[in-house]
């Protein structure tokens, strides 16, 4: 669901066939009928943005049938906890949840806490990256700060346990109602609520799947969250077969929020400090880890991170370099960094494996900030859309810019592909698999390590001999990696080695992240991924066969962390520590060796009995029971209401996405997520909404989404002359009924219009779009992939130049799958003209009302 | 776009897409098919007239079966994507393959035809007597072999055609080489044999159009039909000419015209009946359901 | 003569993700069709043909408002008796030690024979190059004793590659699987020897009649009938003789 497996990871989606040849059952809920829902045994169409709807539904139904996995709900989850009698939930406050403040349209979460507990939000709002299934690891919970344990009802009987609220909070998620609101048929969704819970318990579990689908909304987080609480009350996490299966996008993503390439979180998912919290490393481990539960040990962390980049320079007496990290001032987030561009805050900008004139939605926005850069670097292996924004893009065809008034100077530096390059992929379920290089770089293309160590060099060459303090955070680093061959590239082997950390007394590698030491006696590149070197051998490049070891295949790659396959797997087995099931057996406690074992790495401290209790004085791990699996959280349990870690609610709520054709059935004043984040620029009209004025002039859903043929914004198929006559055209999907309604002819010319642009794509009429009954109308969505742009070998128009920017308040992640447009047949206006239709539209918005944004104003 | 409205494939095609491929022949066959058909009914016509002893006779039909064997091999050559490969075709003795044979078939009788000639015109190598009659099988063979060459091929049009297209093509040569004969002056044998000629071939193409039934449809419509209404049209009325105004020159010459433009136009009317069945996936599809 | 290899394309599996089609043309260096955009579903390649050896068919169907979506793979069905090979007057086209039918593009002349001459429309010839292509059933992979790229490629098993026999008896017992799960439209093509065609070196699995996936639904070899068409020759030929002689008697004026 929120994943068109089949298409965007096709060779994953081999398992799921394997599977279904083996009787799995495979659902797929989707606005569009794919290439996955026609492997499904069932497709169940939804309405674009009501995931939570949907998925409330289910845990509707899971409750009021008396369906949860009690044996696992009450000891694995904090459905019993007792909740602070400050709460009050969104039926109290019709749509709102209690603590929000108007003024500044953000959530003060305190009243959210267990009862007599406080639980401090780890480090506020973070980034968790596009599609990911860490946000149990990316919001570390809370710390119990006077020691009591919070309050328990083992009945789950009291009004205010997390099951009672729960129970209120989706008590009218009803089959009716999920019809009426997503548009799916009462039948279907019951139809996938028997199958999973018939498919969950002792002996049986099923896994849900999702991408972007599910990211790309305002409440995108939310709906991952409701995703969460289904599976924990079917007792289907930390269990083979079971799992909220992120799929994630670029080879490795993953990797790149393990060790981001995200502003507010150092490697290890170890916050970012701020600038006004976080004068002294004490201050920042203080604040942000708790007492108990592994981030207990964060010091340990981030000494051996600071010990990994600044060596010898990092001392106990300097704080270990701590004050070389740089600070957060506030959001530095993608699309907030743009606006600092177009403000002409932001002068340079490096545009490495990226290309956001296609890629990052409202083109027009990504393309206006460029063009007021001082300087831009591109790394890619053709000049992309976003190389060339200067003298190729719409604004150019339409007149309204002329390259000779671009100031900025554009660097195009070849880059070296994943074949002409050795290194490490870290893929959607944490395995690290390493990578050989099958060719020399051609000609100037260089690898990302080559570019970034001697860029590295080259400024600290410049910085030489500098008594600035500001470039001491420079010149201490330990930039000292081994260089091969004749393009002196780094050696990727030394960097996989840093990050798997060293203890510097022995100057052995660590076999885990368990003797990390917060006295500078240990360094490490990123604590979870310590031991991925251990003995000195590269555990990601190994490959040995499925066939010649256990189904779990623990020599193949390295899985963070510690090569564990599956995360919190102590829930495989109850809480006396036996296998749920022999069929489901996987990790369970040996009393007569006093340890766990099984087919896995167990989670959890691996002496540590069923029936361990922590004593007053313990902490970190110890201070959690033996029965409580889910050791990142503080209080060792799965969270099925978050106290702390969300922006925007400690449970999901349904609203409708910020643009939609239809009122929020449940919460008719909260029409939209109210804690969404908001661009509201010039460069970013949005289209009027249900309830706003003039919102009939854009009646159709519109969704984005990809093609197996070609790549995200195609840099990496638009010029590959075998995938580029795939799918050689941009095209838009609608159903027979609205071709009809909008004379729309099958392999002709159609336009969709918002308020950001207009463009045009031939149409593709088909009944795989199905027409939906919505609030007692027919809704019509249409479909458009966006991979396409203005150069390559086959180009078109770019589905995000007609998407707005309304984002997750959690992550920052664009509401891309679903908005609303108009559409009508044959080609867009050429040249001015298209403005024209534009400006036309416009002004039909603002005749029926609609407020001109003011250039400054940006929620929250 | 190929075909504007339909967004969905028809449940008896793969979006009305062709099953076969057409075939890859250019305009030089079914003119190749002309010359050699008329040299193949030419050759056997001189070699007989040599027998009685008309020589003057036999030098003309020589003549004629020299200039349709002389032409051939120019016409299959310039159609062959790598002419200079022709050659590869007598690489092989291919009994499964019409072609193969054909090109053998071909050469024989080109060469053995070129000598006849040589000697019946030229009087050189007098004693070839031996092997002119060879001409009385390879001749034939020549003329007919062209309808299992087309007939050997998966296009509906030609395969069920099968059993009737050796007779059309073997009329057709008869017809022609009759007429091109008579056009030389070659007097009443020459008229008869095209006269037979045309009555043999009107009769093949309406009995192959009965037989082939539904799949006959491509021999009426579109190119296929125009060429096939043409070609009885031209034979009619040339036999008419022929039969009535033989006698005279200039009738001899006219109807021989007409003859052979009916023979080309019929050739040209099977040739491009092949493309259209193949272009229609029907033609394929209804057949092979009914057989089954 | 090594044992009979061929395929099994299991479309019931197949995800349409053309892998096939795209490492058959990066293997064997095909250059591109560009077609262009078609509107046939996700087609754009349209059919096999001199520069694409594998093609993977879209058929969108909706019957009683249920929407099915069929994916197929196509490929030269490397046919037990093969008119392409048995016209070929080059002796271009032969029969491989793995019993898969192949062109020897040095001897191929372009004659052009072997494109009608195939019941299923796979070999074309090139319009740039004038020689006849099609799938080799990647010959030079199978010597080294590698898969085939496509085969290879195939993430779901769609496409399995094997000894003949045991692809038969695969495909049977996936037939009965998906028989027994109530697809009732499963169907097996190209498996039984006693076909038209003596059965098929790449045997399907399809979800509907073949003429929907563009395939013919009952082929015969041709050159089957090939005796009695020289047999009609022969008589037409020797009337023609006939009508030769008689007209040549009797008066010359
Ligand atoms: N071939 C190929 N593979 C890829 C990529 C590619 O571009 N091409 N991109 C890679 C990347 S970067 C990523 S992030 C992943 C993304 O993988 P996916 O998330 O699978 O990609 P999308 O096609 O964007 O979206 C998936 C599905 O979400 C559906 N959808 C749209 N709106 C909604 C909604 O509101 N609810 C639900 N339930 N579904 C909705 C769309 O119809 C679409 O079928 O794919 C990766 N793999
Ligand atoms: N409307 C809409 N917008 C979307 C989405 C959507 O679903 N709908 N999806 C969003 C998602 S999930 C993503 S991930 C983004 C993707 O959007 P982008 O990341 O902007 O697009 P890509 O085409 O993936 O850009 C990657 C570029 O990196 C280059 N590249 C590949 N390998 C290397 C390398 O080793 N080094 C260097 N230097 N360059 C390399 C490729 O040639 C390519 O040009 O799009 C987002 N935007
Ligand atoms: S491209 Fe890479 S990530 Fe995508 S399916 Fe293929 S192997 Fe998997
Ligand atoms: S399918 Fe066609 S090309 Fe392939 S072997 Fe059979 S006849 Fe020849
Ligand atoms: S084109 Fe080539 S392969 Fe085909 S029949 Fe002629 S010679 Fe044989
Ligand atoms: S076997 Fe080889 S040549 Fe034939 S289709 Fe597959 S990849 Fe192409
Ligand atoms: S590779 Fe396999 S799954 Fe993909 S299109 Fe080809 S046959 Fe189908
Ligand atoms: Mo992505």
């Amino acid at each position: 669901m929120g994943s068109n497996m089949a298409e965007n990871h096709p060779v994953g989606f081999q398992w799921v066939v394997e599977a279904q040849k083996r009787g799995a059952k495979l659902f797929h809920v989707d606005p569009r009928f794919t290439r996955t829902s026609a492997l499904a045994d069932r497709y169940v169409p939804v309405r674009a943005g009501t995931d939570v709807a949907f998925l409330g539904g289910i845990v509707h139904y899971i409750l009021e049938t008396d369906s949860a996995f009690l044996d696992y709900v009450i000891p694995y989850t904090n459905a019993s906890t007792i909740v602070s009698d400050d709460f009050r939930d969104t039926e109290d406050l019709d749509g709102l949840f209690s603590g929000w403040d108007p003024e500044t349209r953000t959530y003060d979460p305190d009243s959210w806490q267990y009862e007599d507990m406080q639980v401090a939000a780890a480090s506020g709002q973070r980034e968790l990256g596009a599609p990911t299934g860490q946000a149990a690891h990316g919001a570390h919970g809370g710390a119990l700060e006077h020691g009591e344990p919070p309050h328990y009802d083992e009945t789950l009987q009291h009004p205010r346990c997390v099951y009672q609220l729960l129970r209120k909070h989706f008590a009218r998620y009803t089959p009716e109602f999920v019809e009426d609101t997503c548009g799916v048929p009462r039948e279907a969704l019951l139809e996938v609520c028997e199958a999973l819970c018939e498919n969950s318990g002792r002996e049986r579990t099923s896994a849900l799947c999702y991408a972007v689908g599910w990211t790309q909304h305002t409440v995108g987080v939310q709906i991952i969250r409701t995703a969460s609480i289904i599976q924990l009350l079917l007792g289907n996490i930390g269990r083979p077969g079971g799992g909220i299966l992120a799929l994630r996008g670029h080879a490795s993503i993953q990797g790149s929020t393990d060790i981001p390439t995200l502003y507010d979180i150092l490697p290890g998912y170890l916050p970012m400090p701020s600038a006004l919290a976080h004068s002294s490393l004490e201050e920042y481990v203080e604040q942000n880890s708790p007492q108990t539960g592994y981030w207990a040990n964060m010091g340990a962390y981030t000494v051996s991170l600071l010990k990994a980049w600044w060596g010898d320079a990092a001392t106990k007496e300097n704080d270990f370099c701590f004050g070389h990290v740089p600070r957060l001032t506030g959001d530095h987030s993608y699309y907030t960094t743009l606006r600092g561009m177009v403000e002409g805050r932001v002068k340079g900008f490096f545009v490495m494996g990226e290309n956001p004139s296609v890629g990052a939605a409202n083109g027009r926005f990504n393309r206006k900030a460029m063009r007021n850069l001082d300087w831009l670097v591109v790394r890619d292996f053709v000049e992309i859309e976003s190389a060339a924004f200067w003298y190729d893009a719409p604004e150019i065809e339409t007149g309204e810019v002329r390259p000779q008034d671009i100031a900025t100077e554009v660097f195009f530096m070849p880059g070296a592909t994943h074949v002409e390059k050795k290194g490490s992929f870290t893929n959607t379920q944490r395995l690290l698999q390493w990578r050989e290089q099958a060719v020399e770089p051609r000609g100037d293309c260089r690898s990302e390590l080559w570019f970034m160590y001697h860029l590295g060099r080259l400024v600290r060459e410049k910085l030489a001999g500098s008594t600035e303090p500001r470039d001491r955070a420079v010149l201490d680093l330990t930039w000292d990696y081994p260089t091969e061959g004749e393009h002196a590239e780094p050696d990727a082997d030394a960097v996989l080695r840093e990050i798997g950390g060293v203890d510097l007394t022995t100057g052995k590698e660590v076999p885990d992240y368990l003797p990390l030491k917060d006295d500078g006696s240990t360094a490490c590149g990123c604590w979870i991924y310590a031991g991925c070197y251990a003995d000195g051998v590269n555990q990601v490049a190994r490959r040995k066969p499925g066939h010649e070891q256990s189904w779990v295949a623990p020599e193949w790659g390295w899985a963070w962390p510690m090569n564990r396959r599956i995360l919190y797997n102590r829930a495989s087995a109850d809480a006396e520590g036996r296998p749920w099931s022999e069929r489901k057996r996987y990790l369970w406690w040996d009393a007569e060796q006093g340890k766990w074992t099984g087919e896995d790495v167990p989670d959890f401290k691996p002496d540590m009995a069923p029936d361990y209790r922590p004593p007053e004085d313990a902490h970190g791990p110890e201070a959690l029971r033996g029965d409580e699996p889910f050791t990142m959280q503080s209080d060792g349990k799965a969270w099925l209401y978050a106290p702390a870690g969300l922006v925007d609610g400690p449970m999901p709520t349904h609203y409708e996405p910020h643009e939609s054709p239809f009122p929020n059935a449940l919460y008719p004043s909260q029409h939209a997520n109210p804690a969404r984040q908001q661009i509201r620029l010039e460069e970013n009209r949005y289209n009027p909404s249900h309830g706003e004025p003039g919102a009939e002039i854009f009646p159709y859903v519109a969704t984005t989404y990809r093609l197996t043929e070609h790549h995200t914004a195609g840099g990496m198929s638009r010029w590959v002359p075998h995938l580029a006559e795939l799918q050689p055209e941009m095209f838009c999907e609608v159903s027979p009924e609205l071709a009809r309604e909008r004379g729309l002819e099958h392999g002709e010319w159609m336009t969709v219009i918002t308020m950001r642009s207009a463009i045009e794509g031939r149409v593709m009429v088909t009944e795989r779009i199905p027409v939906l009954e919505v609030g007692g109308r027919r809704v019509h969505q249409v479909g458009l992939p966006y991979h396409w742009g203005s150069r390559g070998l086959v180009t078109g128009d770019s589905a995000n130049d007609v998407v707005g920017l309304a984002l997750d308040p959690n992550v920052h992640i664009g509401e891309y799958k679903a908005l609303t447009c108009d559409v009508r047949p044959g080609r867009r206006p050429r040249g001015p003209a298209l403005l024209a239709l534009v400006e036309d539209y416009r002004r039909r918005a603002a005749e029926a009302g609609v407020s001109e944004p003011s250039p400054t104003e940006v929620h929250p | 776009m190929t075909d504007g409205a339909t967004y969905e494939a028809k449940p008896d095609s793969y979006y009305g897409r062709p099953i076969l491929k057409a075939p890859v022949w250019t305009w030089e066959i079914p003119v190749y098919f002309f010359f050699g058909g008329m040299a193949g009914a030419a050759a056997p016509f001189a070699a007989v007239a040599e027998m009685r002893g008309d020589r003057a006779l036999a030098g003309r039909a020589w003549l004629v079966a020299l200039t349709g064997v002389g032409v051939s091999p120019l016409l299959l050559i310039s159609d062959l994507g790598r002419p200079e490969r022709f050659h590869h075709m007598l690489r092989v003795l291919k009994p499964t393959s019409p072609m193969n044979i054909g090109s053998w078939i071909l050469s024989a009788s080109g060469t053995i035809i070129a000598l006849a000639t040589a000697r019946s015109v030229l009087g050189w190598f007098p004693r070839l007597g031996r092997v002119a009659p060879a001409v009385a099988v390879l001749g034939p063979a020549l003329s007919t072999y062209t309808g299992v060459l087309v007939a050997d091929t998966a296009v509906p049009a030609w395969h069920e055609a099968r059993h009737e297209l050796p007779w059309v093509f073997a009329a057709g040569s008869a017809m022609s080489a009759g007429a091109a004969v008579a056009l030389t002056g070659g007097g009443a044998p020459a008229r008869r044999l095209a006269l037979a000629g045309a009555a043999g071939e009107l009769a093949a193409t309406t009995l192959m159009e009965r037989r082939l039934g539904p799949l006959g449809e491509p021999y009426h419509q579109g190119t296929a039909g125009h060429f096939a209404r043409a070609s009885k049209a031209l034979i009619v009325a040339g036999a008419a000419v022929m039969a009535r105004a033989g006698r005279r020159r200039s009738g001899a010459t006219a109807g021989a015209a007409l003859l052979l433009a009916g023979a080309l136009a019929t050739r040209w009317s099977v040739y491009k009946a092949g493309f259209q069945s193949a272009a229609d996936p029907k033609y394929v599809v209804e057949p092979q359901k009914a057989g089954r | 003569m090594s044992e009979r290899v061929g395929f099994f394309t299991d479309t019931s599996v197949c995800i349409g993700c053309k892998a096939c089609e795209v490492a058959c043309k990066e293997w064997n260096g095909l250059p591109t069709d560009d077609v262009g955009y078609t509107g046939h579903s996700y087609d754009n390649t349209g059919a096999l043909g001199a520069a694409t050896w594998r093609h993977v068919a879209f058929v969108e169907q909706n019957r009683d408002s249920s929407t099915r979506w069929l994916m197929s793979s196509d490929v030269c069905k490397h046919c037990t008796s093969a008119p392409c090979l048995e016209v070929c007057p080059t002796g271009a086209l032969f029969r491989t030690e793995f019993d898969t039918v192949v062109v020897q593009a040095d001897v191929c002349n372009g004659c052009g024979y072997c494109v009608p001459a195939c019941p299923f429309g796979v070999i074309d010839k090139s319009e740039e190059d004038g020689r006849a292509f099609k799938c080799t059933l990647c010959y030079d992979r199978l010597k080294d004793g590698m898969t085939p790229a496509c085969a290879q490629a195939c993430p779901t098993e769609s496409i399995q590659f094997g000894p003949l026999g045991e692809l038969r008896e695969r495909a049977s017992e996936r037939l009965e699987v998906l028989q027994v799960a109530g697809e009732r439209s499963a169907r097996l093509y190209g498996e039984d020897p006693d076909d038209g065609m003596g059965g098929l070196g790449s045997i399907f699995l399809l979800l509907d009649e073949p003429e929907v996936y563009g395939l013919p639904p009952d082929p015969k070899s041709t050159t089957r009938d090939l005796d009695s068409m020289w047999r009609a020759a022969a008589r037409a030929g020797a009337a023609l003789l006939g009508a030769v002689v008689v007209a040549s008697l009797g008066g010359r004026r």
